[in-house]
């Protein structure tokens, strides 16, 4: 049995160039760029050029990346770090519905301990912020806004350049989560006119445990790490080098790849989001139909709980995601699918793709080859099914 | 995660079905907490002739579901009402931590078809 993997929005492999660049640097090129014989200069010279290759990537100067151990670190100093430098101003902060849980939660954080007001903006029922609805919920005490550049759940690309112009305009620091796009689609931080970007390896093709956040020039952070004086003294730890030289080169190949990767996992998406429309009743494609992840399919069956379905596929070689409460921790929901208004026994059904290159159309008809009967198979003895069964057949 | 059994019961669940003409039927959950459990019995000479069941739920409560069919079945409802979640969960070969509820769902919605059926009695 073949092998589909279909969940890179989660993990993927690091690619054997990126693999190939980081093993010098465990062994013979293990210096610390802060000591200052050769071995330490010669690590030094090599972060400086992952920096560039980063930087060049989304268009920033070198000088704007801090690397970090995670994208969920790059969001925790975004956020904490841009809102407590700025506490003169004001103590609001605006985040959406459909961010990730680390941009959520340090929200949340701020709250709690520093006694900030957080604004939850709500989204459309495509987990769409609306421009319009920001400008009503900035006010002057407002010291920062966060918005998620695309959704790994539903994959809705944000109109961010919109959304940034708002906030420039009040002079508010704008923050995206764009661990879900970069490496998927172009990202250029002049463009989109963002002080704060997060992004991290695994998108990229990179290692786990690498991150890094881009920072408009001057803009003033709070350390969240202290100690030593790595990162221009905003990120304390020796630097993280095989994973720092790993996203380097997963940057710089991305740079390269973009222009054919995007309409490549397209093609892919779309032919898996047709099959299973038209394979599948009340089958939703859950996000924007139009503006959304080139790589990101997601649906949510209804009658049936994803939980269940990924186990089904996961029996034939498939590996899918899924935002049903059962797969959760929490056992809740997930906030995006709720935040778009699906109701929860829906949003309980549902099952998210995330294709990378090296995957094709054979693994698409991999998927349609079973997905239609597991969906059938549970359903076939859902209460919830057979009550909306008997409601759509008029008894 | 999940043990042997559990993944089996879920590959194969027993007794899936609905009872038209069921003595009782217990229905559990809600889709706000994910799982939800009906299950349908016929009754004769005191003991669960037929049972049958339709589950809503993640991989943990539709093994719950099955195995519970499997323990009631032939049974008195006597001995039906003694199978406890600890007794699900254990001849399940074990339920994660957070997966514990789905087997109270279990032996909660077979002891509403139980009593369902005799309130009904009861009633006659």
């Amino acid at each position: 049995m073949k092998r589909v993997y279909l969940d890179h929005a989660a993990a993927t492999p690091v690619r054997r160039e990126v693999l190939e660049a980081m093993l010098p640097y465990f062994t013979e090129g293990f210096g610390n760029p802060s000591a200052v014989y050769d071995l330490g200069a010669q690590a030094k010279e090599a972060l400086e050029e992952q920096r560039a290759k980063v930087a060049r990537l989304i268009h920033a100067h070198a000088e704007e990346i801090i690397f970090t151990s995670s994208g969920a670190e790059a969001n925790n100093l975004a956020i904490k770090g841009a809102a407590l430098a700025h506490l003169k101003k004001g103590r609001h902060v605006v985040v959406s519905a459909v961010e990730h849980h680390s941009v959520l939660n340090a929200a949340r954080y701020l709250e709690k301990f520093h006694d900030f007001e957080v604004t939850f903006l709500p989204v459309d029922r495509h987990g769409v912020v609306d421009p319009e609805r920001l400008q009503k919920v900035i006010n002057p005490a407002t010291v920062l806004v966060s918005i998620i550049h695309a959704s790994n759940e539903i994959g809705t690309i944000q109109p961010l350049a919109e959304l940034a112009r708002r906030c420039r305009e009040q002079g508010i620091i704008f923050h995206t989560d764009a661990v879900a796009t970069v490496g998927q689609i172009p990202v250029d931080v002049q463009e989109l006119g963002v002080d704060l970007l997060s992004l991290s390896g695994p998108a990229l093709e990179g290692p786990k445990g690498v991150g890094a956040l881009y920072f408009r020039r001057r803009l003033r952070l709070v350390p969240q790490i202290h100690g030593g004086i790595q990162e221009n003294g905003r990120r304390a730890g020796t630097e993280n080098m095989p994973g720092i030289v790993g996203l380097g080169r997963a940057a710089e190949l991305a740079e390269i790849e973009l222009p054919e990767k995007g309409p490549y996992l397209a093609q892919l998406r779309d032919q898996l989001k047709a099959g299973v429309m038209e394979r599948i009743p009340y089958a939703i494609y859950t996000g924007h139909p139009e503006r959304r992840l080139p790589g990101h399919a997601s649906f949510c069956m209804e009658g049936i709980e994803g939980e269940a379905l990924i186990f089904m596929l996961n029996a034939k070689g498939i590996y899918a995601n899924t935002g049903s409460a059962c797969a959760s921790k929490a056992l809740k929901v997930s906030p995006v699918l709720c935040a778009i208004g699906l109701p929860p026994e829906v949003a309980q059904g549902s099952i998210v793709f995330t294709f990378n290159q090296d995957d094709g159309q054979e693994d698409v008809a991999q998927v349609m080859d079973h997905l239609p009967q597991a969906v059938e198979r549970l359903r076939s003895f859902s209460p919830v099914w057979r009550k909306k069964m008997a409601a759509v057949s008029g008894g | 995660m999940y043990s042997q059994i559990v993944i089996e019961h879920f590959a194969n669940p027993r007794n899936t079905g609905v009872i038209e003409d069921a003595d009782g039927v217990g229905e559990v959950g809600n889709p706000q907490c994910g799982d939800m459990m009906t299950f349908y019995i016929k009754v004769e000479d005191d003991r669960i002739a037929d049972i049958k069941f339709q589950t809503f739920g993640c991989v943990a409560a539709i093994a719950v579901s099955s195995i519970v069919s499997e323990m009631a079945k032939g049974k008195t409802l006597e001995e039906a009402r003694q199978i406890t979640r600890k007794a699900v969960a254990e001849a399940l070969g074990g339920l994660p931590p957070n997966k514990m509820h789905c087997s109270n769902l279990g032996a909660e919605a077979l002891a509403l078809a139980i009593q369902q059926y005799e309130e009904k009695r009861a009633a006659h």
